[in-house]
């Protein structure tokens, strides 16, 4: 099925009023986690923060819309995908470190303290780890509210 | 009375309330919940220990106001705080697991009562 | 300062208190909440905003795990039987770790004094040597990333875990 279709079907997910306040929200939900996770480095906040408001930005999703909206946006699959990517691309970066010497050396150049493309490792840093502690929390919180339901229940 | 130690006294206290949520209460969720009162107690004592009271607590970011010398001389300390960070992450996935362990064993014996599922599996 | 941190302390005990010890599951679970964010209000004011902005979205988070997951599915209270053997044990253990506690700040740094050896060397060094002007980045994934690689693990194997046994598919039906 469509996922417009899936979106404007009634019977599933909340009410109408949630759903289009989720829907003006959640955009913004996302674009704040990307802030707090490339700004990291400067301002308060860093992968662990932005990686969780970037699950919650899709847990915002499965609570209004249902778990067939999530499921079309983002699957378990791809979920755990990113969460094992993002947890292969911090080991790779500190293995990057040893053609300079050690393990996690960080071996870019740091340019100026204080400017957004600076303290060399520190941002990519950040990115695999917002990627793997986000889609490591939408995909438990998936399994948690679809395929954790209590199989008496008729609404699955 | 309100001298230093009793913060950290209090602090105790709030995890001792954690153990005893632990120990003496049947339902499952409030096990769950004793836990998770016992992490934020140690990460809030983690972070008191760390807290520098001369002047005004400074958060450990360098700006153009304050520079390298000056943050070392007036900033909190940022180690107890790099712990922390990662450890209020786990303590969500740890909750994750333990609620997933939660209703595996509804599912099962249909009660979150912890005497009741040792006596239905005996 | 010092008094408002006891404040605080005295409202997330409170908050404790009435989440461990009232019937309602669903008020529990709330009580809870009101004690994380009363904790994510005491780290803003120690001065670390890193912890502050973390504990709150987690906070967020873990109580629409707990609402969703657990209290949605069956919100009956149980404690129907006064069980004084596991009072009594709790109350003793909680009377212990105090007396414990009371006997080791004797040997330590006082509150607002903290012993800073390495920690000086991190203020005054991060972005000279790392480039990052939070030192708490800097510390996390530049001095100490080993450690940040070794929690980073941790987080992996809890969510595998829960992703285990959540799984329904694949399981052998049990023969009678």
């Amino acid at each position: 099925m469509d996922i417009k279709e899936i979106t404007r079907d009634k019977s599933l997910g909340m009410t109408i009023i949630v759903k289009t306040i989720s829907r003006l929200i959640v955009s913004f939900i996302l674009v704040f986690g990307l802030y707090i996770v490339l700004y990291g480095h400067i301002t308060p906040g860093g992968g662990f923060a932005g990686g969780v408001i970037l699950a919650i930005s899709y847990v915002l999703l499965i609570l209004a819309f249902g778990g067939k909206v999530a499921v079309a946006k983002m699957s378990g699959f791809w979920a755990s995908m990113w969460d094992n990517l993002g947890a292969l691309a911090f080991v790779v970066i500190g293995f990057l470190g040893l053609i300079g010497g050690y393990f996690f050396l960080n071996f870019i150049n740091h340019g100026t303290p204080g400017k957004l493309i600076s303290a060399g490792i520190i941002p990519l840093c950040n990115i695999a780890i917002a990627v793997k502690v986000g889609a490591a929390l939408y995909a438990v919180f998936l399994a948690l509210s679809i395929y954790g339901r209590i199989s008496t229940e008729e609404d699955e | 009375m309100l001298s230093h130690t009793s913060l950290y006294i209090l602090d105790i206290a709030l995890m001792g309330m954690g153990i005893y949520a632990l120990i003496a209460k049947r339902h499952i969720i409030k096990k769950i919940i004793g836990v998770v009162i016992i992490e934020y107690a140690i990460n809030l004592f983690l972070i008191l220990i760390g807290y520098r009271a001369e002047g005004v607590a400074v958060a450990p970011i360098q700006d153009a106001e304050i520079g390298a010398t000056e943050l070392a001389a007036k900033a909190v300390d940022p180690l107890p705080q790099a712990l922390v960070l990662t450890s209020i992450v786990i303590g969500l996935g740890t909750l994750a697991l333990m609620a997933a362990l939660a209703i595996k064993l509804y599912e099962k014996y249909k009660t979150f009562d912890m005497s009741e599922i040792n006596r239905l599996r005996g | 300062m010092l008094i408002l941190f006891h404040i605080l302390l005295f409202f997330m005990i409170i908050g404790s208190i009435v989440a461990i010890e009232t019937k309602n599951m669903l008020s529990a679970v709330i009580a809870v909440g009101a004690v994380g964010f009363g904790v994510s209000l005491m780290f803003l004011f120690l001065g670390a905003p890193d912890i502050a902005i973390t504990q709150v979205i987690v906070e967020v988070l873990s109580l629409v795990i707990l609402i969703r997951a657990t209290v949605y599915i069956d919100n009956r209270a149980i404690e129907r039987k006064f069980d004084s053997f596991a009072i009594i044990t709790g109350l003793l253990f909680l009377g212990f770790f105090i007396m414990a506690a009371v006997w080791a700040f004797g040997d330590m740094t006082p509150f607002g004094e903290p012993l800073m050896r390495v920690s000086r060397r991190y203020l005054s060094g991060t972005a000279a040597e790392t480039g990052a002007v939070n030192a708490v980045a800097g510390v996390i994934l530049d001095y100490r990333a080993y450690d940040t690689l070794g929690e980073a693990m941790v987080l992996f194997a809890s969510i595998l875990g829960a992703l285990v046994i959540l799984r329904n598919r694949g399981k052998k039906p049990v023969v009678k």
